[in-house]
């Protein structure tokens, strides 16, 4: 995917998400840290186009909820989580780049849970790759990619300093 | 069994040998010296042919290592080693009686002969304190049953080393103490040390004096300074030193007794006891081979094995105990061997006990003076067997025809790695684990028996 | 990257380590300020609180910690009888990995104590304060606060004020600030600063007005009752007198400063209440943030495999 192809994705996932809600009432957008917040910001800025209103936009770090910590080597780096707004009976669109084993989102929720009871929460993902471990489904998506186990593939964007794109590459390539 | 030494570099400084030769032994006494080139001194002299080694009446049966009936002959190939006087440590402690888990007599002066020592002088800090004749008569015959080397205790100046009241110097003396020293803690009160200064030259023995101002070194563990402030450990300045030895030096001029300063460690020190010699003091010196090898750096991490009093101290330091001994104001090198149990290091560092297990690096780490251009090799010798000799009267340190036969054969090449767990003594307890070092006993020879490695 | 099994000292601590540290802490600030103020990193894992020697704050705080990190933990308390009974350090250290330690959370009077039983332990050993020697997670804690408050450390005139030699606190304190870029300068009387910490980088004061011109923050330190009549100072009166911190004293400091203490404080020794209760301490973020720093500190060390 290039620039415009993420874009074109990124506006109708941001239609999606007004139409599936009837508007914006009680609805709120909060990325995973790290790609997840960018791409929240942007589904932001579009909504803003579309309803002509500003919808809140949080962060979320999941850091603490991962279910690899004890198998991990390194832990993960702790990032920020900002939700400036009350959870409580919100409608809460989980913002992330790339869907996979579905286990980030399994954390996200825990979060989230933590912070408050949420009226609902739906997904939205640029990618879904497939291979789920989890029985997790996005609401929207940006674009299905097949991918095999021996791939990786990584969302690049601007706001990390480089060119908006999406890389699929084999392991240890 | 007799044997001979042949093609070795003999030095001893008490004969003025230093050439290569052989060295013949009989019923464990020297019985003759030849050298090639140098004759050695009367009042026996070899008969000599110039350029010629000496020729022996028995022949070699070349029998096996040590063994072998006592009528035979052995000889040794001494060629490329170094030949020299049975060495003298006259600062260990063997720990018997009372600390027997440390070391025992047997354990001690195996080690002691493994490090090419045939004479020992162990401090009176045992259980009970050597503080009177019968302890003393229990070390000399433990160590004649058991002992490998020459064993000679010091006794304590004060009863129970408590620094209040004269042991019995006299009665020690008879029946075997060589010198007196509370070791391990000084002597705290002047007069009393004023009085066993006098007293002592009674029986003409060196009151061996442990300097340190409790006072001013209350609960320190190692050296005061930067390392002690970043480690959080209380530390020892060099004053607690040199001023016990300034007093010790004053008494000493006071009295005329003859003094002996025990392992010296500062700069300050070094000055102070040169200058007593330059006044013609009756005062002689000691450090040990970890004052001039180890600075305070060697605890950072906690290591206890570097936990040791008085303190390991600086560069500046290490610098002036060298130039001490090179210009003589040290008189001699001893090991200060302090065997303790791995359970009692391995513990907190205020909490674990003072000392290092010396013996079986002490003659490598004191080879690499020679190897820096600091001491002679006959200088080095003479520090490890004329020099304490002479201080503790003893006929030992020598080659002299008719005196006990006790000889060290070094090899000055041989590399090895300090590994604690191959020690003989069961003290573990070193700084140097894991050093390369060069130069080490081959052969011991103590009163005619043959112990090598 | 925290490549560490154990926390020992500060002064075994990069800056980017350090730096991680704050920046993990901040995470867990958040968290602690929450309604649910717990989070399942440290699910499953037991951590022990091994003191030799009393403490209530220090022990609460990684009790804490340890909780809002799911993490169980055990209060191995050892009265002075153990010791008399003569079992080892080693023995008693050996004794709590085998029921189970992940961390073993030390403080003893000794210092050098927690390096023993990092090399002899395979559980994360922090220091909770050795001896003479450090504390580090107090250091971690007072550079977080002062972080918070001011935003960066770099060129901050930092005042340590009381018994330098025998502070855990202020050693680690001095080695963290010097590493973050502060200028830091030690204030007391000659017999409780070791002279030779001016090769650290530090500066040493012995008069309290001269040393408190203009710093932005004052870090004061507890006075020991029992360093009374050891001659370091003649009484605690005369002490309160030449180094106590009094609001005339505070004002020579710059009007921003902030005024920190480790606890548990002396009133009306080494700091006035006036001062201790006033606008200008942060004595209880400092609490506060202890929480968030240790949670930081398990966190990290937990992600080295051993």
């Amino acid at each position: 995917m290039n620039k415009e192809d993420i874009d074109r994705a990124l506006t109708r996932i941001a239609h999606e998400i007004v139409e599936r809600n009837k508007g914006i009432e009680k609805l709120c957008l909060v990325g995973i840290q790290s790609g997840g917040v960018h791409l929240a910001k942007r589904l932001a800025s579009k909504i803003r186009l579309i309803e002509k209103k500003d919808i809140p936009v949080g962060s979320l770090d999941i850091a603490f909820y991962r279910d690899d910590l004890n198998i991990r080597k390194d832990q993960p780096i702790v990032r920020r989580t900002e939700v400036p707004f009350e959870v409580t009976d919100f409608k809460i669109v989980l913002v992330d780049d790339v869907l996979f084993t579905g286990r980030s989102i399994r954390a996200a929720m825990d979060a989230l849970m933590d912070l408050g009871r949420p009226a609902a929460i739906q997904l939205a993902v640029l990618i879904d790759r497939g291979h789920r471990e989890l029985p997790i489904k996005a609401d929207c998506v940006g674009k299905n990619i097949p991918t095999a186990l021996s791939e990786n593939i990584e969302v690049q964007l601007k706001e990390e300093g480089m060119e908006d794109k999406v890389v699929i590459e084999k392991v240890g390539e | 069994m007799n044997v001979l030494i042949k093609n070795g570099h003999i030095i001893d400084p008490s004969l003025r040998i230093d050439g290569i030769g052989d060295i013949l032994i009989e019923d464990g006494k020297i019985k003759e010296i030849r050298i090639q080139n140098i004759v050695p001194p009367p009042p026996h002299p070899l008969p000599q042919r110039e350029g010629e080694s000496l020729k022996i009446p028995y022949p070699s049966r070349g029998e096996g290592k040590g063994g072998g009936k006592d009528s035979g002959l052995r000889t040794i190939d001494a060629t490329g080693l170094l030949v020299v006087p049975g060495l003298i440590d006259m600062h260990v402690h063997l720990r018997e009686p009372g600390f027997e888990h440390k070391e025992t007599i047997k354990s001690g002066t195996m080690a002691a002969i493994k490090s090419g020592f045939t004479t020992v002088c162990c401090m009176p800090n045992t259980f009970p304190v050597n503080d009177q004749a019968s302890v003393t008569e229990f070390i000399i015959r433990k160590a004649s049953q058991e002992g490998y080397c020459t064993v000679y205790p010091v006794g304590a100046i004060t009863k129970g080393q408590r620094g209040e009241e004269l042991a019995e110097i006299g009665t020690m003396r008879n029946e075997g103490c060589i010198a007196f020293s509370d070791d391990g803690r000084p002597v705290m009160n002047s007069l009393i040390m004023r009085r066993a200064l006098e007293y002592s030259k009674a029986f003409d023995v060196p009151i061996i004096s442990h300097c340190e101002d409790l006072t001013l070194s209350e609960d320190g563990v190692i050296n005061e300074g930067i390392i002690s402030a970043t480690l959080g450990l209380k530390g020892i300045p060099d004053e607690a030193e040199q001023i016990m030895i300034f007093r010790d030096i004053l008494l000493a001029e006071l009295t005329g007794g003859k003094l002996h300063i025990a392992h010296v460690s500062t700069e300050g020190s070094v000055k102070l006891i040169r200058e007593a010699k330059t006044k013609g003091i009756n005062v002689t010196a000691e450090t040990c081979p970890h004052y001039f090898s180890l600075t305070e750096e060697a605890v950072k991490g906690y290591d206890t094995n570097a936990k040791v009093n008085p303190p390991l101290r600086t560069k500046r330091d290490i610098e002036a105990i060298k130039e001490g001994l090179k210009d003589g104001t040290i008189d001699i090198i001893v090991t200060d061997h302090a065997p303790h149990h791995m359970d009692e290091k391995l513990r907190e560092f205020d909490m674990a006990p003072f000392g290092i297990s010396g013996f079986e690096t002490a003659l490598s780490l004191s080879l690499r003076l020679v190897e820096e251009g600091i001491l002679s090799m006959s200088q080095l010798v003479k520090n490890m067997t004329l020099n304490p000799a002479i201080i503790l009267n003893i006929p030992k340190g020598t080659l002299r025809q008719d005196t006990d036969a006790d000889v060290t054969i070094i090899d000055v090449n041989r590399e090895f790695k300090v590994e604690s767990e191959k020690f003989v003594s069961k003290g573990k307890n070193t700084p140097f684990e894991g050093w390369l070092l060069k130069g080490c006993p081959v052969l011991t020879i103590c009163k005619g028996k043959i112990y090598e490695w | 990257m925290l490549n560490k099994k154990d926390l020992l000292g500060i002064k075994e601590l990069s800056v980017e380590e350090i730096n991680l540290i704050l920046d993990t802490a901040a995470g867990f600030k958040d968290v602690i300020g929450r309604d649910i103020k717990k989070v399942p990193a440290l699910r499953g894992k037991t951590a022990v609180n091994l003191f030799f020697e009393p403490s209530t704050r220090t022990r609460t705080s990684f009790e804490l910690a340890a909780k809002r990190l799911s993490t169980d933990v055990i209060n191995f308390s050892v009265p002075t009888s153990s010791v008399v009974k003569g079992e080892s350090l080693i023995d008693t250290a050996l004794t709590v990995q085998a029921l189970g330690a992940d961390f073993v959370i030390i403080r003893h009077s000794s210092s050098g104590v927690p390096h023993l039983l990092a090399k002899k332990l395979k559980a994360s050993v922090i220091n909770a304060g050795d001896g003479i020697n450090e504390h580090p997670t107090q250091a971690l804690l007072d550079a977080f606060t002062i972080k918070e408050k001011k935003g960066n450390i770099e060129g901050l005139k930092i005042a340590i004020v009381g018994d330098i030699t025998h502070s855990r606190v202020a050693k680690s304190n001095i080695y963290s600030l010097i590493k973050l870029g502060a200028n830091v300068r030690l204030i007391g009387p000659p017999t409780l600063i070791p002279k030779e910490m001016v090769t650290l980088g530090v500066e040493i004061f012995h008069n309290m007005e001269e040393g408190l011109k203009n710093v932005d923050v004052l870090i004061m330190l507890r006075i020991q009752m029992e360093r009374q009549g050891k001659g370091f100072f003649p009484s605690t009166e005369e002490y309160a007198r030449n180094w106590g911190l009094s609001l005339e004293r505070l004002s020579l400091a710059k009007d921003d400063a902030i005024v920190m203490h480790p606890g548990p404080m002396n009133r009306g020794i080494e700091i006035v209440s006036e001062i201790a209760d006033g606008p200008r301490s942060v004595i209880l973020d400092q609490v506060t943030n202890g929480i968030a720093v240790r949670m930081a500190v398990m966190y990290l060390l937990a992600g080295v495999k051993r």
